[in-house]
């Protein structure tokens, strides 16, 4: 048998399957690791690939070995250049430990270091992450169900608007038009042309000057024949298909007043980033409109609205005015999926409680997927804040609250908002 | 031949060109009567090369989260910088499959080619361990056949169980080696007639409840007092196999497997320090008459010996390096058979002033690295490696130096120095000397300490938990020392 050389390069994905079972028996100690990451990490960072390190023990394999530090040791060392026999040198436990040079195949097990550290991918680490998280069972058949309707392609047509036209078929029916309107022309000049000959051939005056005009007219008709018509135009068709929805907007309304410390705002940003990872692992594109409100909302970009500072009282309806405002003129309910994250300290003053859970409740639930309200900070001594009791009032499958207190709180927080609901 | 006039240069290289590599090796390792199976060269990415570590070569295996495991802790290294990479990997199947990477340069397939393809290759072809103890025919089938008895074992009896089994068994992997008797040949189609026929007998009785039958066997009087087994069995997933009480067919046909492919490794890791020094001696030599022959020029030759120097780098007073010590023991060979000294008379009478390349061939066939360093350690390379030999026991917090390279030291040295490669010195031995198979079922097994060495605390009670597990009822482990005294009892 020749020898033979075969191209594996192709061929991906052998340890798949393997590191899948590993990262499922690291599964608590991957998603201890998580926990902690997303409290320290910025939202953009979360889109990389994440690395995570993990503690030789939780994946010990062990075996019968002898303990080195025990009994009689004997070894044979290369490169001595000032010992002689009887010298004593000092015991390093490190000694005699450096790794050897070459190319490695072979001398596997000698590190003995207590972690190692590799990279979870983007889909890995959000599902670790959100493993335990669902949305409830009536959103999820929403989100997968909803359609929109979507114009597709769909063959060619007489009628359109121009920006539609297909030129090429345009021109084969160009061509196609002309080449018959030129062969009955042909055939009309043949004929006006043996009229004038006969004309000509009997020297009739008025005869000649009747076929004259005649071929004139046949002549002037076969120079109008135009390269095109309007009835050569055809249109690419678009038809109306059902396709489900996968466009999603997250509008992220936040208390900015001056009761709203640093802490809480950060709270509130964990909530938010938090929502947002989950959001985009269910969506293709997920847009983010950030709200910022005191007595008046105002939208504002990413930076202002997490760094911004500004003073005044608080009126929470405002912010869900403007929210219904801007779905109003950029996120028609028909083409995104609306989702709405509400973060404050639950102050707020006079009829403005009331008044914002009726606005809710009436003016936005009706169009939103979701939406949920986090209260950031301590609960006052009374055990509920104005806004915190307004909104339990409202009773809609697809809204929900959870206090969240401390920076720990956040992942369970919004686990308790994304949890399957338990069969009653 | 229109390929041996082909001359190489640069640095990139396409399929045709390996295969021509091969060629022109094939052409002048002949001379030097190389015999070797035919060669499979693969093309591998990085990647793949990290699937090879996690199998050790193996082409095919089955699934389990340890080589997973494994994988993550490779490719770190290698992501990190920490490691680089095998240019090469081969694996003693008949065809001999090398695992070139991709990313090798035309120089650096022009010498793992030799290496691997040629060197490893007619190593384990000859060499006696190898032709004992593993059948390159027959591997692959095998591992194909493990692979999917896995997998099949997985949907039956479900992932879990079937990972369980396989954690307790991979404990004791390094006992399940025979270490004297030669293992049965590996045939897939008998293994696999044998293995339905092992299946159905076990169900039968289990069946009729023989296993766990309540009123005991009427066995012969003399066999309840006597020990058994008869004498010590090293090989204890054998035993396991064999013996252990509450196992299920399929969970022994899995210690089988995990018996089976450890047992494959065995001879490699004894001849570490000779299969390396053979393959890059022999990569060393193809190289040189390449150019001699104006095959490769003279860029590719530099870069040629430049990463052979690397790869024979001997840090001073760090662990010695398997490749360059065997490649300076093969060199010291072929010296002491051309030019031998007095002083190489004494000690190597034998093959002074012999034939060289009869001499390598008769070495490579018939030794192991222990029985290799014993005999053929010359004192001019203990000399040239400046190796001393020091020694410590428990408690002591220094080394003392008991030889250096000299005179008197030689013996000392050289003995140890083979003694290091002896694999009872690295791994424990233990084996089974009483199973209560009439009585409580209890298993002894005993670890002989050696120079007073203890085993692990905390490795040795997970791994006996594992067993235990394995063999459903207690389990004991005594270290006793040479004289049989038990020293503890775990």
């Amino acid at each position: 048998m020749a020898s033979v050389i075969v191209d594996r390069r192709p061929e991906k994905g052998k340890s798949t399957a393997n590191r899948q079972r590993v990262l499922k028996r690291l599964d608590s100690a991957l998603k201890a690791q998580v926990d902690k990451l997303i409290a320290r990490k910025k939202l953009k960072e979360h889109d990389s690939a994440v690395e995570v390190s993990v503690e030789r023990k939780d994946v010990k394999e062990p075996s019968f070995g002898l303990d080195p530090s025990t009994g009689a040791v004997g070894r044979v060392v290369p490169g001595n250049e000032h010992y002689r026999v009887g010298d004593k040198i000092p015991r390093d436990p490190a000694q005699g430990q450096g790794r050897g040079s070459g190319s490695g195949a072979g001398d596997g097990e000698s590190d003995d270091e207590d972690t190692f550290r590799f990279a979870l991918s983007r889909e890995e680490y959000l599902s670790l992450l959100f493993d335990e998280l669902e949305l409830p069972p009536l959103l999820k058949k929403d989100l997968l169900e909803i359609d929109e309707n979507r114009f597709r392609r769909g063959g060619v047509v007489r009628y359109g608007n121009p920006g539609t036209v297909c030129v090429a078929r345009t021109f084969k029916a160009s061509i196609g038009r002309r080449v018959a309107a030129e062969a009955q022309h042909e055939e009309a000049l043949e004929a006006a042309e043996a009229e004038l000959n006969i004309a000509l051939a009997d020297a009739v005056p008025a005869r000649v000057r009747a076929a004259e005009l005649a071929l004139q007219e046949v002549q002037q008709r076969g120079a109008d024949i135009p390269f095109l018509d309007p009835v050569d135009l055809r249109h690419r068709a678009l038809v109306e298909v059902q396709a489900p929805r996968t466009a999603a907007v997250m509008f992220c309304l936040m208390d900015v007043s001056s009761s709203m410390d640093e802490t809480r705002k950060d709270l509130a940003k964990r909530f938010f980033t938090l929502l947002y990872l989950f959001l985009s692992r269910k969506y293709q594109k997920v847009e983010l409109v950030f709200i910022r409100h005191t007595d008046q909302a105002q939208e504002v970009d990413e930076d202002t609205f997490f760094n911004g500072t500004q003073a005044g009282s608080t009126k929470v309806v405002s912010a869900l005015v403007k929210m219904h405002e801007i779905i109003g003129l950029r996120y028609p309910a028909s083409h995104y999926n609306i989702f709405g994250a509400q973060a404050s300290d639950g102050d707020s003053f006079g009829a403005d409680s009331t008044d914002s859970s009726a606005y809710l409740l009436s003016q936005l639930l009706p169009f939103s997927r979701y939406f949920v309200y986090a209260e950031v900070g301590d609960k006052p001594e009374n055990g509920a804040t104005s806004l915190w009791s307004a909104y339990s009032d409202i009773e809609a499958d697809h809204f929900n609250m959870a206090s969240v207190r401390t920076r720990e709180e956040v992942y369970p927080a919004l686990a308790k908002l994304f949890q399957r609901e338990q069969p009653a | 031949m229109q390929e041996l006039a082909q001359r190489f240069t640069g640095s990139e290289w396409t399929l045709e060109d390996l295969l021509a590599i091969e060629r022109i090796c094939a052409r002048h390792a002949e001379r030097y009567g190389l015999d070797t199976f035919p060669n499979q060269m693969e093309v591998i990415t990085s990647e793949q090369m990290l699937d090879c570590y996690v199998s050790s070569g193996l082409p095919v295996n089955y699934g389990h989260w340890s080589f997973g495991k494994h994988f993550l802790i490779e490719s770190g290294k290698y992501h990190s910088g920490q490691n680089a990479l095998a240019y090469e990997i081969v694996i003693n199947t008949n065809p001999c499959i090398a695992f070139l990477k991709e990313d090798n340069s035309l120089a650096m397939q022009a010498l793992v080619i030799p290496h691997a393809c040629y060197g490893h290759n007619s190593f384990s072809k000859g060499n006696y361990l190898f032709k004992q103890w593993t059948q390159p025919d027959a591997v692959l089938d095998y591992m194909l056949f493990a692979r999917n008895y896995v997998a099949d074992c997985e949907e039956r009896f479900g992932l879990e169980r079937v990972e369980r089994t396989l954690d307790a068994l991979h404990a004791l992997r390094d006992q399940g080696l025979d270490k004297y008797k030669r293992p049965r040949k590996l045939d897939t189609r008998k293994e696999r007639a044998e293995q339905a026929k092992r299946l159905s007998a076990a169900q039968e009785n289990m069946r009729q409840g023989e296993y766990f039958s309540v009123t005991p066997h009427a066995a012969p009087a003399a066999s309840t007092e006597a020990v058994f087994p008869p004498s010590p069995e090293e090989n204890l997933l054998y035993f396991i196999e064999k013996h252990a009480p509450k196992l299920e067919p399929w969970q022994r046909e899995l210690a089988r497997i995990v018996r089976k492919i450890a047992q494959y490794f065995y001879p490699q890791r004894q001849t570490q320090v000779m299969n390396e020094g053979w393959a890059t001696f022999w990569h060393h030599r193809l190289i040189n008459d390449m150019y001699d022959a104006g095959q490769i020029d003279q860029g590719i030759l530099l870069e040629c010996l430049h990463s052979h120097t690397n790869v024979i780098r001997q840090p001073d007073y760090a662990r010695l390096n398997p490749y360059a010590l065997g490649f300076a023991a093969w060199n010291e060979i072929k010296r002491v058979c051309e030019k031998p000294t007095a002083e190489d008379r004494e000690f190597l009478p034998d093959i002074a002033g012999k034939d060289w390349l009869e001499t390598f061939h008769d070495i490579m066939q018939n030794y192991r690295d222990e029985s290799f360093l014993l005999q053929f350690l010359t004192p001019k390379l203990v000399r040239d490696f400046r190796l001393m030999n020091i020694q410590t026991r428990e408690g002591l917090d220094h080394w003392t130096v008991n030889d250096t390279a000299g005179e008197e030291g030689f013996k000392a040295i050289r003995s140890q120095l083979a003694a290091q490669y002896r694999l009872e010195t690295v791994m424990p031995e233990i084996s089974v000397v009483r199973y209560g198979r009439d009585t409580d079922r209890k298993l002894v097994l005993q670890y002989q300490s050696y120079a007073g060495r203890r085993l692990i605390e905390d490795q040795t009670a997970q791994t006996l938990k594992q067993l235990r597990q394995l063999w459903g009822f207690d389990v004991q482990l005594e270290a006793v020392d040479q004289n049989g005294a038990v020293l503890k009892t775990y």
